[in-house]
């Protein structure tokens, strides 16, 4: 059997339904073999970025590995931001990537990179295939370690000779030897006990949960260990869904654009437990301040990310589900009615909201909360990065895990339509929308086409107010109001020093994506009136196939509640909210 | 505090092993003074033997990210050992005259080190000891003029922990 075949056959035997994906010179030999698989759909993308965040959105939506398959060289090299974006949120993704024959390997030949040395600090694990004999071993090892422990990308190079070559007595094999890794699944029991004896002792614990949930399907047995401790939860960017937005323990998002009664809960807990979080700069803050008056016991998977950032208390290395199922036989019922009564008193003191009433401009927010009113509990909802993507976080009603796609670690530009994409390919029967800025659409705006020519009926809100506007948000509340190239309708004619929108602004602004998107077949919509909102999203989600709503929004809102960076928890700023 | 670490990881012998290794310490900020690969009694099996100066959490960090590579079956940071037999290796060239000759080579007697080659004007020694004696002994060479010397890095081993003191 050939080196094509034998890749092809060991992702069917892994369960590969569908790759994203572009071909190039030294792939045609496995795209040769595709041509002639039944088992495996293959998307062709138009960018190989977009491939590789699609199969990212295949994989948060679903769990299953997301597979991509592109050329050498700059084929390869397209796919860094998407497996640097797919590691920081472990992600599980095998990226195969072709490369130069053996014998040309070292010689600046064409299309050729080192692939195996750009990618080695952003992924899990990676391969050069150097003989077709280790072909089969190394495609069982990629899945094993992309989809186990804390999940993550893996990347395969493989040389042209090598799926050119025959191997004649192949065989898929069926045990992994990996001496290396052996991920904890079940926690320490003496550990668990610790904990249990800790939350029996504490008054005021607070659950810290994050991508971990949803990664060990653990959201279950999350719920029932609130339901018998009443223990109140914040949630992670990555976690969002775990929880659903409106149960009556869950306090908020805690960080930069956290809610504050979240970030409250953190200064005021007496016993923190993280499970499956990794205690990220923007949610900390300086490290040194972070939760000063509690006991911090943290869950996790990947011992590495203990002791990392905080000094531990508690720490218990293993899967967040088993975890959380033996904490819940050990520990008590319990009330914590003070406590809690503290978090509601917190939540009504400080809610989120908005005022679009008192705005002749559509607020972002209100776009954002628009999206509610035309989706179901099982929307998927994908974002892009930047204001929107907090405002999304804030109002968003996300009811399960695995319908808030985000690019968090990262913070990857260009990642929610294409993700989106791979999210509606997954998921074909469901409701997915890519909630994006006018910045971030235009990253990966190629795969617009992509979604109309394969009917992959996304439907893309774009959040337009001309800006790029997180950084616009901190130039105006840090750098003395100087948009320096954050205005998308800046031209030559421009002033050099622009403080802002006014009578002089130029009129126009490209690109006009209700055209852009027409262009590419995808029903284009663009809505200015808050009048008209309601009526042009409920048009746009009426049509059948994919649809883009650029709505222009207030162009100097920003989001609120915000710490900013470097200060501590409680030092929030309010801005106009409150 | 700061001070020098000795870590050990056993790792299975795959393309690139030691860039991964050493990558990763690069990468999360860490500074190698030194680092061997070298086979064992298991053609399957290197050992990488590193030296790095750090705190005791940033040595916990590196220890806990080199096992999360997949290659790398086994780290040990050797200081936290009971008992352990560490050595360093190094080959010196001092130059030497008809005179100091003698006194040269006293001097490396009381270290035991030994000589590698000699003509009228230069001398070469070998020395494999604890990186301090090392140390000690290209001090006293150096009022002789050192010609040029170089220096393995340290590699260690544990010694039997069924060993009854």
């Amino acid at each position: 059997m050939k080196g094509a075949e034998i890749l092809i056959d060991g992702l069917i035997k892994e369960g590969v339904d569908t790759i994203f994906g572009y071909p190039g010179g030294v792939m045609i030999p496995v795209f040769d073999v595709l041509y002639s698989t039944k088992e495996i759909k293959f998307i062709l993308t138009r960018h190989e970025q977009g491939a590789t965040h699609a199969a990212d959105g295949y994989a948060r939506s679903t769990g299953k590995t997301g597979v991509v398959f592109v050329t050498s060289g700059p084929g390869a090299t397209n796919t860094i931001t998407g497996i640097a974006t797919a590691k920081m949120d472990s992600v599980p993704i095998v990226v195969v990537t072709g490369q130069v024959s053996t014998k040309s390997i070292g010689t600046d030949a064409f299309q050729e990179t080192d692939m195996s040395g750009l990618t080695r600090s952003i992924c899990k694990h990676n391969y050069l295939v150097n003989h077709v004999r280790d072909l089969p071993r190394v495609i069982k090892e990629a899945f094993y370690i992309a989809n186990s422990g804390r999940p993550g990308p893996v990347s395969i190079d493989l040389p042209v000779d090598v799926v050119n070559d025959s191997l004649p007595d192949y065989k898929y094999p069926e045990t992994i030897d990996l001496p290396g890794y052996k991920p904890v699944v079940k926690g320490h029991i003496n550990q668990i006990k610790k904990l249990a004896e800790a939350i029996k002792n504490a008054e005021k614990p607070l659950l810290y949960t994050g991508g971990g949930i949803i990664s060990s399907s653990a959201h279950n047995n999350l719920l029932q260990f609130i339901s018998k401790t009443n223990i109140p939860v914040i949630t992670t960017l990555m976690g969002l869904g775990s929880i659903p937005y409106d149960h009556p323990r869950f306090v908020g998002m805690p960080g930069m654009h956290g809610v504050a009664a979240a970030n409250y809960a953190l200064t005021e807990c007496d016993l923190l437990i993280s499970v499956g979080a990794r205690f990220d700069d923007r949610i900390t803050g300086p490290a040194g301040s972070f939760a000063k008056q509690a006991k911090i016991a943290h869950v996790d998977i990947d011992p590495a990310e203990i002791g990392k950032v905080v000094k531990t208390d508690i720490p218990v290395v293993g899967d967040a589900n088993y975890v959380l199922e033996k904490l819940t036989e050990m520990v008590d019922n319990s009330e914590y009615v003070e406590w809690n009564s503290r978090m509601s008193e917190l939540k009504m003191e400080y809610p989120l909201h908005y005022d679009q009433k008192a705005h002749e401009y559509i607020l972002p927010q209100y776009a954002i909360d628009m999206v509610n009113k035309f989706t179901t509990d099982d929307a998927i909802i994908v974002t892009d990065v930047g204001q929107h993507q907090m405002w999304c976080a804030q109002f968003i009603k996300y009811k399960q895990p695995r319908c808030f796609l985000s690019s968090g670690g990262l913070g990857t530009m260009g990642y929610g339509l294409p993700a989106a994409m791979g999210a509606q390919v997954a998921n074909p029967d469901r409701r997915v929308v890519a909630i994006t800025g006018d910045g971030g659409i235009q990253m990966n705006i190629q795969e617009l086409a992509t979604c109309a020519i394969n009917n992959i009926p996304v439907k893309v809100v774009v959040i337009n107010n001309s800006y790029l506007g997180m950084v616009r948000q901190w130039q105006d509340l840090f750098w003395d109001g100087k948009f320096s190239q954050t205005c998308l309708k800046k031209t030559p004619d421009c002033p050099d020093h622009c403080k802002g929108p006014n009578g002089n602004c130029p009129n126009r602004y490209w690109p006009n994506l209700e055209k852009v998107a027409e262009a590419n077949g995808v029903k284009g919509f663009r809505v200015e009136s808050v009048h008209d909102l309601e009526k042009t999203f409920s048009a746009a989600f009426a049509h059948k196939g994919p649809a883009l709503i650029e709505v222009m929004v207030d162009k100097l809102t920003n989001v609120f509640p915000m710490i900013p960076s470097g200060k501590k928890n409680n030092e929030i700023l309010f801005g106009d909210e409150k | 505090m700061s001070k020098k670490h000795t870590i050990i990881a056993t790792v299975t012998n795959r393309v690139g092993i030691l860039a991964r290794v050493t990558g990763l310490l690069a990468q999360r900020g860490y500074n190698i003074e030194s680092a061997i690969a070298a086979p064992t009694e298991d053609p399957d099996i290197y050992k990488i033997t590193l030296v790095v100066k750090g705190t005791e959490d940033q040595m916990e960090q590196v220890t806990k990210q080199l096992n999360k590579l997949i290659d790398v079956i086994k780290v040990i940071d050797i200081s936290h050992e009971n008992n352990y037999i560490v050595r360093e290796y190094i080959i010196m060239k001092v130059n030497i005259n008809r005179k100091n000759r003698s006194e040269v080579l006293e001097l490396m007697n009381v270290f035991s080190a030994r000589p590698l080659d000699v003509d009228n004007n230069t001398l070469t020694m070998e020395l494999s000891a604890r990186a301090r004696k090392i140390d000690r002994l290209i001090a006293l060479m150096k009022p002789f003029g050192i010609n040029e010397y170089v220096r393995s890095g340290e590699f260690a081993m544990t010694e039997d922990p069924r060993r009854s003191s």
